[in-house]
């Protein structure tokens, strides 16, 4: 404790010297420099109360890093240790952010298991005392308190949040493959009762402030407040801390009691949790749960229920070890490695490396109200752009203005939006027939059908009403960009934005810039992206960019395994017991079969060979029947309304038959399908760097993994290789490429990384 | 002379170089220019604008605002609106046939009398060849129908209009649920008595929850004392500072009622009932009594409670309304000119209830005036809470830059001019009928205490707010 206390202070004073230097000294002559120089907590006495302030420096957010925790712990001995203070409350100075959480780089820094161990054991004992604290301790939340940050919260007396959408409480650890090591698995079953503690736990879902209310969570809301004298957020904060100022004081009269009057079915609940048959049962049930879901390869859910059921069952003591062994051996698994790896991508594909555009984009229009231009809309309005919808028929407008407000009356339903906000954002949406009103337009989005004259077609109309800085983006998923701008006028104003269906649910966008693309359209583009909460990867042009690049590969291997007799059932168990999210054959259905062939032609004719694998006739007879999956209702499965259970289709046991191939023994096994599959995938994503298509190997981890479904628990195809070993990727390759040839022949960086054992991620 | 140089000092706005100028001329000149400013105040210029009617109130009255639930319980609200007209005419004498028309402010409507204003009056015995019509603008909707009146009186259709306000508090119309309006609809369609065996069988016990009238902002889905209190946050209003204004607004009323001040009240005799005098909501209590009271819209720590809100009033309240020459040739001596008016809106979250801060510069601007040249503010007290943030935004400016796009603020009321015969506060706000009784206490505090302008305004739901210049008539 003494040790780590000495190093944070060592770290403070080298980490801020270049900084503060003249400064520094200056002051340290005069005063004791202990108070001074604390950069990430302070504190002020009001009256009897403590104003502890956490504002970590030069960062939007507060970590719970080694300076943080140890300027806490003094400040909170001095706060126990004065005689004027009689209860504390705690808050952060950044509008928007309580505590995001732990600082995962001290994972990273870590070399085994009883390091992060000791870590964890540290952040529990520091907590526990705040639990005993003699004096009543108030969390005052503002903004996102996540990870550590809400246990820190919880093992505080009282807790008070603002009530907006910035505040959101959660323990997202599982999402990093990880658990909350700080005690937060030993209290909050505590607090919010076993089933919502594993509820928040398992899922990692953010809880805003009023069902945290609801749940038990914090103690009292305090609502946001509009302008007054000073700006809103400013003046929240200060009327935050005033509020909390009041309960604290009151705590510390008792005039308070922290005590929550719980409601009947809380009460039965935790009744029927002191029967230990009942607790079983609801292990029993949690755990079956998460098998299914994660099929096994997430280690994280399981050690949870481990840990919260030793905690429970066998005392405080038992858990808190748990706990912090658990943590210790989860930060080292692969899996929480890959999930870490995706969350640095994920924080990296937020930002706009291009800068800012020279001109906002405040109008948008979409052309084509099918299911990709309506839900393009649909997350275009909901962040307040002026957004056109245009189609050419009637019909095709109105079910896309329908699909548009589905999906916002769905978040009226699910109380996220209100009625009126629903209108008022709805306003933001013109649905047209004709070219009106694109004089105003700064970027125009085309979502037509996927027909390379069609969109030459619509580019020219489109260039004639357009004014000069206007962007003209295509929503294509494999015509390369470069032949769509070469019908344009200016193709520096010419990009390629490829959204994922459905539109509203999927994360990722892969821009596509060709050579002639300029900077600023480029800038523009992904400003537009992140605006509408995407994820945002930059690519090259090419055939098929990069995603469809990847797919198409390993969609021709799923034709071959069909052909080899393999059901499409037991394809879809492989694929999903790999970690994919969705079966392959059952990808196809959904993804289309008519654009699957469409895209295995044009993909074929580029790449030859390479691509080659199923054979493409299959495909274009199902198309011949009328199977184009779900959106016909027929695919390789049955889809009717209201039935949930998929029945296959038996119309397809005669195409199959007709193109049956015969089965190669050494190479079928389920594990060599599931890995026939992924080693296509792979060696395509990496060809894909090494032809520069991709700039860096995390864009290509987050184009997978957001747009494709490859499993997060591998981390995405670079991840993959670096953490299963690139010379082990080859050799599997080498030994499909002897039974089935080019297919499978690796590429020259995979080669290259196997012989020099670098990796991509250092 | 010295008018003239008044008018000019009047006309530049304040904040130009101009009058910068002025002033510092002023300090070389002679004396005579500093004599003429010190009686400024006396010798105001009249707002009449060339081309433009003036338009008079002659007179005003209204009932006895009461609680509701009280005497005025078993009425509807036309009965309300009868009582203030019938009232109107004796008080004015004026002949019913020369009123070219009539228009009243309800907020929430009685479906039975949706026009509630024609109703009224044919209830009143006014003459069946007078048309009405009924306005809503939630808490300046008397004002909406006077500002109605004002138009067609300025734009020559009428010379005479009765305007006026009524809101009864004590019933509300509630409706049955939606889904078993929807039953009972298509009941009423059905043909068969299969087709209405089915429809019944549809029916659930839910259906039977009524629905009440929205308290609730519509587009915020908040109340207003919610959102009040939320205002008094944003700008540190304490829970004291806003008892002590209502603690204000309760006595000085009392004190106007017992001096016999507020003279714009009709008796109103109710059927089966006495005849009722006076506001029953004035109620003078002690800032210890008023501090026990618990939060009533932020619990447990919010700051509005119900001895610091407006309570729910019945009342009605009228005016008439007409073109100056005509009031004349009547043999009419009116009360007060009404002169321009704005109304204003903003956002009806954060910004619900400071319709009077944005008003208040407008109207001044308008009518070329400065807080300085207002004798008698009147201003709607929905809430103490409301009333001391808007003092504060319009001292603020940092709230008149930043929210306002204003270079300055406008300033806060001197509170020896404002609201001193109290307010909605204490004398209770029948929504609908509020804004004639601000208007005509204007002009009663002008003709009494003396002064040339009053400055009314309001602030209403939906983010909206008015405000307007009431100018004494020459006696």
């Amino acid at each position: 404790m003494v040790a780590s206390r000495a190093i944070g202070s060592l770290s403070r004073f080298t980490g801020s010297r270049t900084l503060r230097f003249p400064g520094y000294f200056c002051r340290s002559f005069t005063r004791s420099s202990a108070l001074l120089a604390r950069t990430h907590v302070n504190y002020g006495v009001k009256g009897d109360v403590a104003v502890v302030r956490i504002n970590s420096p030069n960062s939007k957010v507060n970590t719970l890093n080694k300076e943080l925790q140890s300027e806490f712990i003094e400040v909170m001995n001095e706060i126990w240790g004065s005689d004027q203070i009689r209860s504390a409350v705690l808050i952060s100075s950044k509008p928007g952010c309580f505590i995001a959480g732990a600082d995962i780089n001290m994972l990273a820094s870590c070399k085994t298991s009883q390091e992060v161990a000791q870590m964890s054991q540290e952040g529990q004992r520091m907590f526990e005392k705040l639990e005993k604290s003699p004096k009543p301790i108030v969390a005052a939340i503002s903004g996102s308190c996540l990870g550590g940050g809400l246990e820190l919260a919880i093992s505080c007396q009282y807790r008070i949040a603002t009530k907006d959408r910035k505040t959101v409480l959660g323990t997202p650890e599982v999402l990093l493959g990880i658990l909350p090591g700080a005690g937060g698995t030993q209290r909050l079953p505590k607090m919010v009762g076993v089933p919502a503690a594993f509820d928040m736990m398992l899922t990692g879902r953010n809880i805003r402030a009023d069902r945290a209310k609801k749940m038990g969570l914090v103690d009292q809301l305090v609502e946001p407040l509009g302008p007054g004298v000073k700006p809103p957020e400013e003046r929240t904060i200060e009327y935050l801390e005033e509020v909390a100022i009041n309960f604290a004081k009151g705590l510390a009269d008792k005039k308070i009691s922290t005590k929550r009057s719980k409601g009947l079915v809380e009460r039965l609940t935790s009744y029927a949790m002191t029967i230990p048959f009942i607790r079983q049962q609801i292990y029993k049930k949690v755990e079956e749960t998460v098998q299914k879901q994660t099929k096994g390869l997430y280690p994280a859910p399981l050690k949870i229920i481990d840990v919260v059921k030793t905690g429970i069952e066998q005392g405080k003591d038992a858990g808190y070890l748990c706990e912090s062994q658990k943590f210790g051996e989860l930060a080292m698994t692969k899996e929480s490695k890959a999930l870490m790896g995706l969350y640095h991508g994920q924080v990296l594909c937020k930002k706009n490396k291009f800068g800012a555009p020279q001109k906002d984009v405040k109008h948008v229009a979409i052309l084509g109200a099918g299911l990709m231009g309506a839900g393009i809309a649909q997350v275009s309005v909901d962040k307040g752009l002026k957004t056109i919808l245009k189609d050419a028929t009637l019909t095709g407008l109105g079910r896309g203005q329908q699909q548009v407000f589905k999906g916002l009356n769905d978040k009226v339903k699910k109380k996220t939006l209100t009625s009126f906000e629903r209108d008022f954002i709805f306003s933001n949406l013109t649905g047209q027939l004709n070219y009106q009103g694109f004089e105003k337009a700064d970027m125009v989005i085309e979502a037509v059908f996927e027909d390379i004259n069609l969109k030459h077609k619509v580019l020219k109309e489109v260039e004639a009403v357009i004014p000069g800085h206007c962007v003209f983006a295509s929503n294509t998923s494999a015509l390369p960009i470069n032949e769509i701008a070469a019908a344009s006028k200016r193709p520096e104003k010419v990009i390629g934005m490829h959204y994922f269906s459905p539109v509203d649910k999927m994360q990722l966008l892969e821009i596509i810039t060709t050579d002639k693309t300029s900077k600023d359209t480029t800038a523009s583009a992904v400003s537009v992206g992140l605006k509408q909460g995407k994820v945002i990867i930059v690519v090259k042009d090419g055939p098929g960019f990069y995603t469809t690049r990847c797919l198409a590969p390993m969609m021709s291997e799923v034709l071959r395994i069909l052909q080899e007799g393999v059901e499409p059932k037991k394809l879809d168990s492989l694929t999903t017991g790999f970690g994919f999210p969705v079966g392959a054959a059952t990808l196809v259905d959904e993804v289309g079969v008519d654009v699957a062939k469409h895209v295995a032609e044009d993909l074929g004719k580029a790449f030859g060979e390479r691509f080659g694998g199923g054979s493409l006739e299959l495909l274009k007879q199902m198309v011949a029947k009328g199977f184009l999956g779900r959106k016909s209702g027929k695919g390789f499965y049955i889809y009717e309304e209201g039935v949930k259970s998929k029945n296959l289709n038996s119309d397809m046991d005669s195409i199959l038959a007709g193109l049956q191939l015969v089965p190669k023994a050494d190479v079928s096994s389920d594990k060599d399908i599931q890995y026939r599959l992924v080693t296509r995938f792979v060696n395509e994503a990496v060809m894909c760097l090494q032809e520069e298509i991709l700039a860096t190997p995390a864009e290509g981890d987050i184009g997978a993994v957001f747009g494709l479904g490859f499993p997060p628990c591998l981390g995405g195809p670079f991840r993959f290789v670096d953490l299963y070993g690139a010379q082990k990727v080859v050799d599997r390759l080498r030994k499909y490429e002897a039974a089935y040839g080019k297919q499978f022949t690796p590429c020259q960086l995979l080669i290259d990384h196997a012989t020099s054992h670098k990796k991509f991620y250092h | 002379m010295t008018s003239i140089l008044t008018c000019t000092f009047k006309n530049l706005p304040s904040t130009s170089k101009w009058a910068l100028r002025f002033s510092v001329r002023s300090l070389s000149c002679s004396a005579q220019l500093q004599t003429a400013q010190a009686t400024q105040t006396k010798t105001k210029k009249t707002l009449a604008k060339p081309n433009i009617k003036n338009i008079v109130v002659v007179d005003g009255v209204r009932i006895p605002f009461l609680l509701s639930g009280t005497s005025y319980k078993d009425l509807m609200p036309h009965d309300l609106a009868r009582a203030a007209l019938t009232g109107l005419l004796q008080r004015t004498n004026v002949p019913k046939e020369v009123i070219d028309y009539l228009i009243f402010g309800t907020v929430i409507q009685e479906v039975k009398t949706s026009n509630v204003a024609r109703e009224a009056a044919l209830g009143a015995g006014f003459s069946d060849k007078t048309p009405a019509h009924t306005v809503t603008m939630a808490c300046i909707s008397s004002n909406q129908a006077m500002t109605t009146g004002v138009g067609l009186i300025a734009s020559g259709q009428c010379d005479v209009v009765v305007a006026g306000g009524v809101e009864l508090m004590s019933d509300v119309p509630i409706r049955h649920s939606r889904k078993m309006r929807k039953m009972m609809l298509d009941l009423n369609k059905a043909k068969t008595m299969g087709q209405r065996l089915s429809l019944i069988s549809k029916f659930r016990l839910n259906f039977l929850a009524p629905e009440l009238p929205a308290v609730a902002e519509f587009s915020t889905s908040e109340t207003m004392g919610h959102s009040a209190d939320r205002l008094a946050a944003a700008f540190a209003v304490s829970r004291t500072e806003q008892d002590e204004y209502a603690l204000r607004s309760h006595s000085l009323a009392k004190k106007a009622q017992d001096e016999g001040l507020l003279s714009d009240i009709v008796p109103f005799k109710v059927p089966g009932k006495d005849t009722v005098t006076q506001d029953n909501g004035i109620r003078p209590s002690s800032l210890e009594q008023m501090a026990k009271l618990k939060p009533a819209f932020i619990k447990p720590y919010g700051t509005v409670t119900a001895a610091n809100s407006s309570f729910l009033t019945d009342g009605a309240s009228a005016m008439l309304i007409m073109a100056e020459e005509k009031a004349l040739a009547m043999g009419y001596k009116p009360k007060a000119y009404l002169r321009d008016f704005v109304y204003v809106s903003q956002d009806p979250k954060d910004q619900l209830l400071l319709g009077p801060t944005y008003a208040t510069p407008k109207v001044l601007e308008k009518a070329g005036l400065t807080m300085n040249d207002i004798d008698a503010f009147e201003f709607h007290e929905a809430f103490s809470g409301q009333i001391l943030a808007n003092f504060k935004a319009m001292d603020s400016d940092w709230f008149a830059q930043n929210c306002m796009g204003r270079k300055t603020k406008v300033g806060k009321p001197p509170l020896e001019k404002f609201n001193t015969w109290g307010g909605s506060l204490s004398l209770g706000h029948p929504f609908g009928a509020t804004g004639c009784r601000l208007v005509i206490t204007a002009a009663n505090r002008l003709r009494r205490d003396g002064g040339q302008y009053g400055l009314v305004a309001a602030c209403a739901a939906g983010g909206q707010g008015h405000a307007m210049i009431v100018e004494a008539y020459p006696k």
